[in-house]
């Protein structure tokens, strides 16, 4: 698979803001979704000059968000602790929200080898491809995240 | 799910004011078309007659965070909307052609300095610039002003009075110097 020229951010924007959006409904709540968005599409502008392939930017976009949702959580549980968010209504790939709280401890580049290959069902070519690392680093990376996985687990 | 109109506009807000974008465009409808209108905080760097088109060689010679911000264009629309009302014969914004080649830039310094309404040809711009036998040359630079309409090229035509070339096309080079009220001598 040979590099994809990444795109103007504006088409990239554009292509994946109501996925975005959507998702980030589902996991923090309408109410604080709209600043996650802001934050979301902020951080992807800060990241985007690295950007060296513009395969799967929906999958790397969409793991931004996680992390954005992730902190989001972190923050309210410091200051609340109430408040569940609404959980349907968008579709979102099946297995993805298990899995973002069964993986919230691993190193990050593990955690998004697993749930990009067992949440969103890419191939390794793809996952090392938005982690800027060979199929095979992706492999182990997800390989490595589900045996950590299977330690916790265990008594 | 839709993102509203609202909170799109504040992400393109916010993504400017937080200094990240590398461009900020957006559309502007004239009588000769939809163009794209481009500014970098230096000022408007770029006016492109096919606005699909325009976003790419933004990204190519500025970078690929190029993002629609309607109001980092609003001085560009303004004067543009003037212009075209025949209200306005000379542009005050600032531009930012730096990203051209130094001879480029001396042209179009001196391609600016051609008045609303009249003509010169490819020949005496050359001379202008102290080079009488670059024409061609300089229509190279006019081929590729990144800045078409505000850097006057509409204005430039060749030495037998033909309206010779136009990056947007001669229909619109024309609409242009009619609606300066230039005199050309029938095709």
């Amino acid at each position: 698979m040979g590099v994809v020229t990444v795109p103007p951010f504006e088409r990239f924007y554009d292509e994946h803001r109501g996925v975005v959006f959507g998702m980030l409904v589902k996991r923090v709540g309408r109410e604080r979704a709209e600043d996650a968005f802001q934050e979301t599409f902020l951080r992807a502008l800060r990241a985007y000059p690295k950007l060296r392939d513009g395969h799967n930017l929906r999958a790397w976009v969409l793991t931004i968000a996680g992390n954005v949702a992730t902190d989001e959580h972190r923050r309210k549980k410091l200051w609340s602790g109430a408040e569940v968010p609404d959980t349907e209504s968008v579709d979102e790939p099946p297995g993805y929200e298990e899995l973002r709280e069964l993986t919230a401890e691993l190193p990050p580049k593990e955690r998004a080898a697993v749930v990009l290959r067992y949440g969103y069902d890419l191939d390794y070519q793809r996952i090392g491809a938005v982690l800027g690392s060979s199929a095979e680093a992706a492999r182990q990376a997800a390989s490595s995240g589900v045996r950590r996985l299977r330690r916790k687990e265990l008594p | 799910m839709t993102v509203s109109p609202d909170l799109d506009r504040r992400f393109r807000e916010a993504a400017a004011a937080a200094g990240l974008i590398d461009a900020a465009f957006d559309l502007a409808d004239t009588p000769i078309g939809t163009l794209l209108v481009a500014a970098t905080d230096r000022g408007l760097c770029q006016i492109s007659f096919d606005p699909d088109r325009g976003v790419d060689e933004l990204s190519q010679a500025l970078g690929r965070r190029v993002l629609r911000v309607p109001g980092k264009l609003d001085f560009a629309r303004r004067e543009l909307d003037e212009y075209f009302d025949g209200r306005r014969t000379e542009f005050d914004m600032t531009l930012d052609i730096g990203r051209v080649a130094d001879f480029h830039q001396v042209v179009l310094g001196e391609l600016a300095l051609v008045p609303y309404g009249q003509v010169t040809t490819y020949g005496a711009l050359a001379a202008r610039v102290g080079r009488p036998r670059a024409a061609r040359a300089v229509g190279v630079v006019m081929n590729r002003n990144p800045i078409p309409i505000v850097l006057p090229c509409h204005r430039v035509i060749g030495a037998n009075g033909s309206l010779t070339g136009y990056g947007g096309g001669l229909d619109r080079k024309q609409a242009l110097l009619e609606l300066e009220g230039a005199l050309l001598s029938p095709n």
